[in-house]
């Protein structure tokens, strides 16, 4: 089954995954041979292969989370060989094809780590804090009426594109996986500052960022320390310059908001 | 809680903390090591000794004074309110096999390693220099004819000796070679922090970050590594000194 390449050559791996019943017990690494796996496979799909193979078997099969495999939906988070979405950059784990590992390799997979993401089981962790910080502030809520002509709000092409840069964000949270100090800030910074550039979003945008990074705090998530890891293991790659503008939209709101709590 | 002490202990206003004080001990260091630069001088310390003890005794330095204990104070609690903080975030679990080493420097993940190291050295050379000149009063006095200076503190020989300590020499070394690489990721991280992220302006911080850290590191170091190399007990610099060293003692 060596797919749609004739040069490629299926392999045989060994897989060290996270095995964990539920939210409470403890886990452990539990090792697993895959067989005949096809090189044009993406990673899901062998794990897929691994699943059939624990069913025939009667076993648990592995829980992990996944959606939409083309690498829009940011569900399937998996911290592959010690990166998050494995080693390749700028791919989420869907996007992720076994040709870039060899025969014979050993492939440790496991889930988030950070204590605002829990682990459902196995490899699924409970990514709802980010949906709360959305929730908190990351919208437009002022009646804009019907859709506008076009090009009747100026927008500069400029300003236009870094904004679609910072919206690209998929909310993976990869981010927080990677960063030492699981902070959020690059998920929280990509929606502030795709809202900030935009004169949709200026009108909320001091009660945005402050409800924002006040809900961030809650959740638990760590402070950013700019060492760099999350935008270098963002799939999407969402830069650093928008932890900055955060820092500024956090700063200007709190100096001039009519705000005193 | 007012609205400021909330604002200042949220996750961002306590890196606001941070950068605002790591940046304004950054401006502490030139002048210390502009200063310390008269250690250097051939006149017996006579330089030195007249600046540290304008140091110790101005008014308006004396003033500007707390706010180096502040600024160090508000680094140093901040940096481990931060670190619980981001421990907790982090949680108990960690992973199994975690490749940091493939996204980010070395320098931006152990900044409170070398800053520890940094509050060791700085515990030891308070206590070393500071505390002696100015609570234990038990240096030597400078003497000489000129009755104004006779009366001064010798601190050039207290640094003399102390610089002839090799253990006291490795530690100090070791400090600035922490301190370096502490500034290495700390000069373009405080901008950054501030939120002074720029397409045209954060490559030059970056470099000029660069170019800070290796040339206060390296100025620090060379003062306790050219009196144990160099000099006798006195501070006179050997005859088997290299022939540009006796070059450059002449040019000050």
């Amino acid at each position: 089954m060596a797919g749609s390449n004739p040069n490629a050559k299926p392999m045989n791996l060994t897989l060290n995954v996270w095995r964990q019943p539920n939210r409470q017990a403890q886990g452990k690494i539990v090792e697993y041979h895959v067989k005949d796996i096809s090189p044009d496979m993406s990673f899901l799909e062998m794990l897929d292969v691994l699943n059939e193979d624990l069913l025939r078997g009667g076993q648990d099969p592995v829980a992990f989370d996944h959606d939409c495999r083309e690498g829009i939906c940011g569900s399937c988070d998996l911290f592959i060989n010690g990166r998050s979405h494995g080693p390749e950059k700028g791919t989420t784990t869907c996007q992720l094809h076994m040709r870039k590992f060899s025969d014979g390799d050993t492939i440790t997979i496991e889930p988030w780590r950070a204590s605002s993401f829990p682990v459902n089981k196995d490899l699924s962790v409970d990514r709802s804090a980010f949906d709360r910080i959305i929730q908190a502030g990351g919208y437009v809520s002022v009646n804009t009426g019907g859709a506008p002509d076009g090009n009747e709000i100026p927008i500069p092409k400029e300003i236009s594109d870094r904004a679609f840069e910072a919206a690209t964000c998929i909310g993976c949270g990869a981010c927080v996986a990677a960063c030492k100090n699981a902070s959020a800030m690059l998920f929280v910074s990509a929606k502030v500052s795709q809202l900030a550039l935009l004169p949709q979003g200026h009108v909320e945008r001091k009660t945005r960022v402050e409800n924002m990074v006040a809900q961030m705090d809650k959740e638990g998530f760590g402070a950013c320390t700019n060492i760099g890891s999350c935008a270098a293991e963002c799939p999407v790659g969402i830069s650093l310059e928008n932890i900055a503008i955060l820092n500024r939209e956090f700063l200007a709101a709190k100096a001039t908001s009519n705000n005193l709590a | 809680m007012s609205w400021i002490t909330k604002t200042l202990t949220s996750s961002i206003g306590r890196k606001i903390i941070m950068s605002a004080t790591g940046l304004f001990l950054c401006t502490f260091l030139v002048v210390h090591l502009v200063g310390n630069l008269q250690l250097f001088k051939h006149d017996q310390g006579a330089a030195f000794n007249t600046y540290s003890h304008f140091m110790g005794t101005n008014p308006i330095i004396r003033t500007i004074e707390w706010g180096l204990v502040l600024g160090f104070g508000f680094h140093i609690f901040e940096a481990f309110a931060l670190t619980r903080r981001n421990k907790a975030a982090r949680g108990t679990q960690g992973y199994v096999s975690n490749h940091s080493e493939q996204n980010s420097e070395w320098t931006s993940r152990n900044m409170g390693i070398l800053g520890s190291i940094i509050l060791i050295f700085l515990i030891v050379h308070l206590y070393n220099f500071f505390w002696r000149a100015r609570f234990a009063g038990d240096l030597p006095r400078m003497g000489g004819a000129d009755p104004l200076t006779s009366d001064y503190d010798n601190l050039y020989l207290a640094v003399v000796s102390s610089f002839h300590i090799w253990w006291y020499v490795l530690l100090y070394v070791a400090a600035q070679i922490s301190l370096g690489y502490h500034l290495w990721h700390g000069f373009r991280s405080g901008f950054q922090t501030l939120g002074l992220n720029h397409r045209k302006y954060t490559p030059l911080i970056k470099y000029v970050g660069y170019g800070f850290a290796v040339l206060v590191s390296a100025g620090f170091a060379s003062m306790p590594l050219y009196f144990f190399l160099f000099t006798d007990a006195q501070g006179e610099m050997a005859a088997n000194a290299p022939a540009f060293l006796h070059t450059v003692a002449s040019a000050f």
